[in-house]
């Protein structure tokens, strides 16, 4: 099989599975739907690991560098000569990486979904609905031009809405997808004004060229950098842009609000779109520019490693205070893509520097597991339990042995416990903040143990806590198909921190060592383990001791309870400014003010007519007659009196 | 290729019509005319490729020409390029939808089909016409059917919408005329006589005095059309009234006569008075994509909204317009095509749905997904392709306007620009409220539960509409083939604009 080919099926035999469950699933295939689903990703993900083995060992590398091969690449859409949507494939080292943890995930979800989804009326839609997904996501991963990233992006966004709003009856689960894709449409809004300035300057929307004319000296580069508004260059307001956009999917800092009300959508949806794969397309697009950022505008590059400290910490304080599990998942994603974030943020291009690009992806990959895996256990449980809140759990951990054993070591992983996966990317992370950045050190550490604590809350609100007290409604752990994937996932949760992505994927190509000395292990691992100590005495067994700190911290507490309040934010000024402040007046103005002209202009030209009623029948066709002699009588017009 | 063709076929099928007798030998009778009609259509876009792969590259095919009236040299002159064959299969599509849509029309079904089938006709005859006073003969053609469209079979307050809108139109009438009659008296052909000939004004310089005076006239009556602002007022009022067809047909076809007309007799006859007045232009389209948007946001009837998200999406096509780049008018064009298919089909779902529930406002419906899925589904499509979701139209037809739009360096046309793609968002805000709210969510009412899917017939319009948005949307590439070397005349005389204007 041609590589093209091979490369070329793996978005395509999801998209074809969309089409087939689309068209025929709810009335042909309504049993089968799943396995169908679940065989062509299983495909998929075969072809995505082929693909990795021939990058990564075979022909991925020109005189030891990993290049950009576009392998594919069609005019869709040109809009000049210059400039045109080239739908194309193109793999490079985060490409490959991207593919394997999407295509596998999403095989994931889907093994789970037959279990957890079973039953379910519209089977076969939600199976089509996932295939969509992870069709546009993967094209996403594989595109060669910055609108075809666009293109996809605005299906991600839409499958995602469509899962969300899976259970279209419930008004909950129809306004948090509402929410979902407009805050992120908003964000895209940036994205793509952003995309005009950088093609208007660059003359292409190849990613290729772009990145070349933007990373390199050009003319290209001194024009955008020459062009400026309100005293920020041309090129900083594109690439700023563009990072909105990229925000916006990674759910940051403010643009984050839709991620926890996603959670209404069911507990796999949420693993795959909202844990591992649609949440880090924002630190993919950064990734993909990451040259542009790093070499020619590292001022850009600040506010991404702000914005992703930020973002990491502020989710982190939120995480310990939820009690709905899903909520506290969706915030410790949120501050785990904020760490993804900051350590592209505080990396520089090139070699041994490139390390916080390295310790990102590491992450990424890492983390796309374990925390899969925590929401697929968090499905598992709610499963049995039929509730989101901590308060209906606790003692789980001898019904559901295999969901408590793996969410225990998916909680190690994320908390950065050795030789747990999560252990390896975010020493990688924490160095890289140490050589540049001594003040983002000190929150990333902080944040490391905040994460320890939070995640082992939950563990032990979920397995420990109190005895198991369930109604007797309960069937067990679910079936074989749901146990499977929390093994496989368990197992990448531990081994996955010793895949040397060091190796493949770095910023310039080159491999680097990674080179963190085990004295530096020693804090972050020990502010772990103290997170985890102090959750196990406040967790471990119901005591009053929770409710007595919280207490205490009073204020603070309430407000990381309710968030910061920042959708209170969000709704004054959607509900208040856009609402009241613009769309009422403009209805109201369009029905009183630019009507009512139109109306008094009819009541003139009524009362005119009332003066000269003698002509006046009533009957259109006078009017009409009227209406054409008066034609006639301009033509003489025209023709007698104009010269 | 015979163009007159266009014109044959539909008088056939009008005559027949008026022949027939009984609803089930009218309608079919109607079908078969407007499938013929599409056929013509798909047999006019295989000759034009023909024609251009064989190197010919005029730009227009097909020309005929006859004089009509000698002393005012009044011609019947026609004649197609891409953009109007794109129109009329615009056109094709949607007279078949609408009819289809239409098929248990019981009341007056003969003179509805009639109507039906002469608003066609004048639409054909607007978009083959090379002769400006031919164009207006047959833009009047299709003025009158609207408004009795309406009068008759329409809802609501349908006298006072259907006057309202006549009254508008033929307003905006008057003022094509006032502009056409300028530019007529402005030529001089080598013979020494006035011409309405398209091609020949073209190769004429109007004084530009004599643009400067008549551009206006031409460009608001023709905008009137396709709902310029502070002019749009008649488009809510008569989609709310009018019966579903009409409402298809005045979106899908009659604003397109007014966005096609401001490109083809205002701006390329007199593009120095489009090169100044762009700006003003540009401020009325923005107003109308914003505000249009805003206002969407705050209907409560499905009808209204999309008649008000119409003038937004109209806005669009007049901002491509006034951009005046190639890739700008390029997107305006194909956002004609699209918002034509798209509104088109989104008045069937609303149609669709109203037979069935017997209300439009958002507030009374709800659920309607589990109990209707097919058209629930064709809501939701109609609704995805409106609010500019990849692999539908909107996305191809609106990015190639965005794009055009900014390579007009001017900062308060990049500001404008950028208006225009917030609306996107505000777009993304009135869909899914509206699709939240009535195909989602509990279910509105408990009679509902015994309500029916879509008929073949409703079935069949609505494929037949999303096939044409999927593939204007899956391979852009294609429309905007065929409409390119259209456009490129317009350039090309807009290129040749006396500096310093």
């Amino acid at each position: 099989m041609s590589q093209t080919l091979q490369i070329a099926l793996i978005p395509l035999l999801p998209l074809a599975c969309f089409l087939v469950l689309g068209l025929f699933g709810r009335k042909h295939l309504s049993s089968s739907a799943g396995v169908i689903g679940t065989l062509s990703l299983l495909v998929s993900t075969l072809l995505s690991l082929q693909t990795a083995y021939q990058y990564f060992f075979v022909s991925g590398k020109v005189n030891g560098v990993f290049q950009k091969l576009v392998v594919f690449q069609y005019n869709w859409l040109e809009f000049a000569p210059d400039l045109s949507i080239n739908i194309g494939l193109m793999i490079d080292p985060i490409t490959v990486m991207m593919l394997v943890v999407v295509s596998f995930v999403s095989l994931m979800v889907h093994l789970f979904s037959l279990g957890y989804m079973k039953g379910e009326e519209r089977f076969a839609t939600y199976f089509a609905f996932l295939s969509l997904f992870t069709f546009s996501m993967l094209g996403l991963v594989l595109s060669s031009n910055i609108f075809q990233i666009y293109l996809f992006w605005e299906l991600v966004g839409v499958s995602s809405f469509l899962l969300i709003g899976f259970y279209f009856e419930k008004p909950s689960a129809v306004a948090a997808a509402k929410k979902a894709f407009i805050v992120t449409r908003f964000a895209d809004l940036g994205f793509l004004i952003g995309i005009l300035t950088l093609a208007f300057y660059t003359k292409t929307l190849d990613f290729g060229l772009l990145i070349e004319r933007l990373s390199t000296a050009s003319p290209y580069l001194s024009d955008i950098n020459a062009a400026s508004f309100m005293g920020i260059s041309a090129l900083s307001w594109g690439l700023i842009l563009v990072f909105i956009g990229g925000a916006g999917k990674s759910a940051m800092f403010p643009l984050h609000i839709w991620l926890p009300d996603a959670m209404e959508g069911p507990t796999p949806v949420s693993a795959l779109i909202h844990a591992a794969t649609m949440v880090v397309a924002g630190v993919f697009l950064v990734a993909r520019l990451f040259p542009v950022f790093a070499l020619s505008d590292p001022e850009a590059l600040k506010l991404v490693m702000y914005t992703g400290v930020f973002s990491a910490f502020f989710a982190a304080v939120i995480a310990c205070t939820q009690t709905d599990i899903k909520r506290v998942l969706a915030y410790s994603t949120m501050s785990q893509i904020g760490y993804m974030m900051f350590a592209l943020g505080v990396s520089k291009y090139g070699g041994e520097d490139g390390l916080g690009y390295m310790g990102s992806m590491f992450h990424l990959f890492t983390h796309a597991f374990f925390k899969s895996l925590l929401f697929l256990g968090a499905g598992a449980v709610i499963h049995m339990v039929h509730s989101n809140e901590m308060k209906d759990m606790g003692g789980l951990r001898k019904l559901m042995p295999i969901t408590h054993i793996s969410f225990l070591i998916a909680c190690l992983a994320i908390a950065g416990v050795p030789p747990f996966s999560g252990f390896f990317s975010k020493e990688e992370i924490l160095m890289a903040a140490f050589e540049s950045n001594r003040f983002i050190y000190g929150v990333a550490l902080l944040t490391s143990g905040l994460t320890a604590f939070y995640m082992f809350r939950l563990y032990y609100n979920i397995f420990w806590s109190k005895p198991a007290e369930l109604h007797g409604h309960h069937h067990g752990e679910g079936t074989l198909t749901m146990k499977i994937p929390l093994i496989l996932l368990a197992v990448l949760a531990v081994v996955a921190g010793f895949v040397p992505i060091a190796q493949w994927v770095t910023s310039d190509g080159l491999p680097i060592e990674s080179h963190v000395p085990i004295t530096f292990s020693i804090l972050p691992v020990s502010l772990a383990l103290g997170g985890i100590l102090l959750a196990t005495r406040m967790f471990k067994t119901q005591t009053e001791l929770p409710t007595r700190i919280a207490q205490q911290m009073g204020g603070i507490y309430k407000a990381a309870y309710h968030k910061f309040y920042i959708d209170e934010v969000y709704l004054f000024v959607t509900k208040k400014i856009l609402f009241n402040l613009i769309g009422k007046p403009a209805a109201w103005f369009d029905k009183n003010i630019v009507d009512g002209l139109m109306n008094l202009l009819g009541k003139i030209t009524a009362k005119l007519s009332e003066l000269i009623k003698g002509i006046q029948s009533g009957k259109v066709q006078d009017y009409a007659l009227y209406f054409f002699g008066g034609i006639a009588g301009l033509v003489l017009v025209f023709i007698y009196l104009w010269k | 290729m015979n163009l007159t063709l266009f014109l044959l076929f539909p008088l056939a099928t009008a005559i027949a019509i008026l022949l027939a007798s009984g609803l089930k030998q009218i309608r079919v009778i109607a079908l078969i005319g407007s499938l013929l009609q599409l056929a013509l259509g798909g047999k006019l876009l295989m000759a034009y490729y023909e024609q251009r792969a064989a190197g010919n590259q005029s730009q227009m095919l097909f020309e005929y020409v006859q004089k009509w009236y000698g002393p005012l040299n009044l011609q019947y002159h026609i004649g197609v390029d891409g953009i109007s064959i794109a129109m009329i299969l615009l056109t094709a599509f949607v007279v078949v939808a609408g009819i289809l849509v239409s098929w248990e029309t019981e009341h007056l079904s003969k003179e509805f089909f009639f109507l039906l089938v002469l608003l066609s006709l004048g639409a054909y005859g607007f978009f083959i016409s090379l002769d400006v006073f031919t164009m207006f003969f047959f833009l009047e053609v299709a003025v009158i059917p609207k408004f009795l469209l309406i009068g008759i079979w329409g809802s609501g307050k349908k006298e006072y919408s259907a006057m309202k809108l006549a009254l508008m139109l033929m307003g905006g009438s008057a003022l094509i005329l006032v502009g056409m009659l300028g530019i007529y008296f402005s030529s001089k052909t080598a013979a020494g006589a006035h011409s309405f000939d398209l091609l020949e004004l073209a190769k004429m310089n109007i004084p530009l005095a004599r643009q400067m005076l008549f551009f206006p006239f031409a460009f608001i009556g023709f905008g009137i059309f396709t709902a310029i602002f502070p002019f749009h007022t008649w488009v809510p009022d008569g989609h709310a009234s009018a019966p579903t067809a009409a409402s298809m047909f005045l979106a899908g076809i009659s604003m397109k006569l007014g966005g096609y007309g401001c490109l083809r007799v205002a701006t390329y006859l007199m593009p120095d008075a489009a090169q100044a007045y762009a700006w003003v232009i540009i401020l009325l389209a923005t107003i109308a994509i914003i505000y249009g948007a805003f206002a969407t946001m705050m209907q409560t009837d499905l009808k209204y909204i999309n008649a008000y998200s119409s003038i937004s999406h109209c806005g669009f096509v007049l901002l491509g317009i006034g951009m005046l780049t190639q890739t700008s008018i390029n997107g305006a064009v194909m956002q004609m095509v699209s918002h034509g298919l798209m509104t088109a089909l989104f008045f069937a779902a609303i149609g669709m749905v109203y037979s069935r529930t017997h209300t439009r406002m958002v507030a009374q419906l709800g659920g309607l997904l589990k109990i209707m899925p097919f058209i629930s589904t064709v809501f939701v499509i109609a609704g995805l392709c409106s609010l500019g979701l990849p692999g539908f139209s909107g996305f191809a037809a609106e990015m190639t306007v965005f794009m055009g739009s900014w390579q007009n360096p001017d900062k308060w046309y990049r500001l404008a620009t950028i208006l225009a793609c917030a609306s996107i968002v505000v777009t993304a805000v009135y869909i899914l409220r509206a699709a939240g709210k009535s195909i989602m969510g509990p279910l509105g009412s408990e009679s509902y539960q015994n309500l029916t899917d879509a008929k073949w017939y409703e079935k069949s319009a609505a494929i037949l509409l999303i096939a044409g948005i999927l593939v204007v949307g899956m391979a852009p590439f294609w429309l905007i083939n065929l409409i390119q070397p259209g456009t490129e005349f317009i350039m090309n005389k807009l290129a040749m604009v006396a500096p310093g204007i």
